[in-house]
């Protein structure tokens, strides 16, 4: 007993700190989807961009993580708000899958040039000093930066939460979910909330991004796979409910690593099972309402 | 959510087809046709039958979005299945190349029908995400499975002869062989969506509600579209192992599902010719940019995103709106004469 609670704890906690990185990039994507009606596609590519900054800004100018953590979001929060106001803006009053499909070849455009100037291997990001080392939990040891991400990914989700359920701001987005237009005769500038809650979604996956530097590897693809991941992740939250997605990332990154003790083979697949297994047993979603998305 | 469905962004709809001239489609196909044939002599015959495949994968996608309204980002799983079976059945079971194209089919079918089960519920952009993370779990599937033999793959997949005396190892019979089978998968899709059948299909996907309210069994119908349209997904994937004498698992990534959904996009959804036109246009600039340095998912990607913003009706769907243009145009003039 004792012997498998000891094999189930580390792999506990590596299961935190994957949900940490997964909770960070499907609440951006839910908060997005719920108010855009887009599958940001590219958020996948957002978050390896923000690492791919991250390592560029330490290795060419000698800029550490911690303004790392502000500048990569900031960049990639720009750069994505000019995205949104040029091109998917134009796309809002058609079907909504064109938006997917739209964000689809972005996704290409960005993975490609970053392979095309720095190529596909991946590149280590030390972790920075104040963070480096083990702390001691008192029933076991877990590396500080890790624990830091946990930390720093459960904040940012509460936050993100509270922000929508508890704020003026989150009042008006929920409008704008519910009825954009009433919320424009209040004179809301709706389209410029649109902008900033993209912004916003794609800020949280380059802080994701920035956070995973030093754990993942650093490369033009490390976003893809963890993209899909996500979006499993995302269906199983229930589709637009911040609350589910948060539940349901933390609660898949345990179940994968958990697996890994069991099945090694299978950890990678075992989100996808899930999902399959959900859909069919439980078509209207983990956490109740199943959401009409067309 | 209460937005509807809006057919006429990517579909021409039953309106344009009667009013655009009967003759010249049929004179366009016979055109084409004819330039099939005798490509090969002026042309590389390989880039014409990774073309074929590609047109094929396409009209599979084609045949599930723009009849059936559904959105698939899984189509890798179709075509790597179909592929590694194929190779499988051709290298280590010795069979006959028709033999196993109809088996890489038949394993398309069944991983379609899987899809089906757990996706068909879904609809929109959730049946998206939930097809290409299904394709996922395909994927390392195939990564852990010994047949498939992990990261080298299926190499040296014999290509065989045909009836005994049609050796395909001769690149222009492999090119009538994989032409025959496209002509045939491309007629298969066409009497399919103008039949009884492909017209509930096409209900369906304009409104679902109404078509289970006239008694029609809904989810049979997509079920029995996905299946359908993974095995065409299989012949192209199929055809392609034969062609390439491999099967990897290149063909299984999310990025092969993504070619798929370039090549049907750029080509026009909902058009018949859309996926040739779309696999052409993908081909050549394949071609184009295979000298240079840059790389071509940069340039597949712009001109998608361009496609997506600037022409969603895609190369076939903006070519037939201006025919159409000119000829409403021109019926107005002969009336004001």
């Amino acid at each position: 007993m004792n012997d498998l609670f000891n094999a189930l704890l580390p792999q506990f906690f590596l299961g935190l700190v994957n949900g940490s990185i997964y909770a960070l990039l499907s609440v951006g994507l839910t908060v997005i989807f719920g108010l855009l009606r887009i599958v940001n596609f590219v958020h996948g590519a957002q978050f390896m961009v923000g690492a791919f900054l991250s390592y560029l800004l330490l290795v060419y100018f000698g800029i550490g993580f911690w303004w790392s953590l502000v500048i990569a979001p900031l960049v990639v929060g720009l750069a994505s708000a000019a995205i949104e106001r040029t091109m998917i803006s134009r796309l809002y009053n058609i079907d909504h899958m064109y938006g997917l499909l739209f964000t689809l070849g972005l996704t290409l455009v960005l993975e490609g040039l970053f392979r095309y100037w720095f190529g596909s291997a991946g590149r280590a990001y030390v972790v920075p000093e104040s963070l480096s080392g083990v702390v001691n939990l008192g029933f076991m040891y877990f590396p500080r930066y890790r624990l830091f991400v946990v930390v720093a990914s459960v904040v940012l989700c509460l936050g993100t939460w509270l922000l929508i359920e508890r704020t003026r701001a989150g009042s008006y987005l929920r409008a704008a979910h519910e009825n954009p237009q009433l919320l424009r005769t209040f004179g809301i500038n709706v389209s410029l909330l649109l902008t900033a809650t993209y912004a916003f979604g794609a800020a949280l996956a380059a802080v994701a991004g920035t956070l995973a530097a030093p754990i993942y590897q650093v490369g033009p693809f490390m976003g893809t796979h963890i993209m899909v991941v996500v979006f499993a992740i995302v269906v199983i939250g229930g589709m637009g409910s911040v609350k589910g997605t948060i539940a349901a990332s933390f609660l898949l990154g345990i179940a994968e690593t958990v697996t890994k003790i069991a099945f090694p083979q299978a950890a990678s697949m075992a989100v996808f099972v899930i999902m399959a297994a959900l859909l069919v047993l439980r078509p209207e979603g983990l956490f109740g309402r199943q959401e009409s998305t067309r | 959510m209460t937005t509807t469905f809006e057919p006429n962004t990517i579909t021409t709809t039953p309106k344009r087809t009667t009013t655009i001239s009967r003759r010249l489609p049929a004179v366009g196909v016979v055109a084409l046709l004819i330039l099939a044939l005798v490509a090969p002599y002026y042309f590389y015959p390989f880039l014409l039958m990774k073309l074929m495949c590609m047109a094929l994968m396409a009209a599979s996608f084609n045949l599930l979005f723009g009849y059936g309204g559904m959105l698939s980002f899984g189509h890798a799983a179709f075509i790597g299945s179909a592929a590694y079976i194929a190779g499988y059945a051709a290298k280590e079971m010795h069979l006959s190349p028709i033999l196993a194209i109809i088996l890489g089919m038949a394993a398309a079918t069944v991983v379609g029908w899987l899809f089906g089960l757990v996706a068909i519920r879904r609809r929109g952009i959730q049946f998206a995400m939930i097809t290409l993370a299904l394709a996922q779990l395909v994927y390392f599937i195939f990564l852990q499975a010994p047949f498939t033999h992990g990261e080298d793959g299926l190499q040296d997949i014999p290509r065989g002869t045909v009836l005994g005396f049609l050796n395909l190892g001769n690149s222009l019979t492999m090119y009538y062989f994989i032409l025959a089978f496209t002509v045939a998968g491309f007629l298969f899709v066409y009497r399919m969506v103008n039949s009884p059948f492909g017209q509930v299909v096409i209900a369906i996907r304009d409104n679902e509600a109404r078509a289970t309210s006239l008694g029609y069994n809904v989810h049979g119908y997509k079920l029995a579209v996905l299946m359908i349209a993974a095995a065409i997904a299989g012949l192209g994937g199929a055809l392609k192992a034969l062609l390439f004498q491999i099967a990897t698992l290149n063909d299984a990534t999310y990025l092969a599902s993504t070619e798929v959904v370039i090549v049907a996009v750029v080509g026009g959804i909902g058009t018949m010719v859309g996926p040739i036109a779309g696999a052409a246009a993908v081909v050549g600039l394949d071609w184009f940019f295979a000298e240079s340095e840059f790389p071509v998912m940069v340039i597949n990607g712009l001109v998608f995103m361009a496609c997506v913003l600037l022409f969603r009706q895609g190369i076939v769907g903006t070519i037939a709106a201006a025919f159409e243009k000119r000829r409403a145009q021109g019926t107005e003039e002969s009336k004001d004469a």
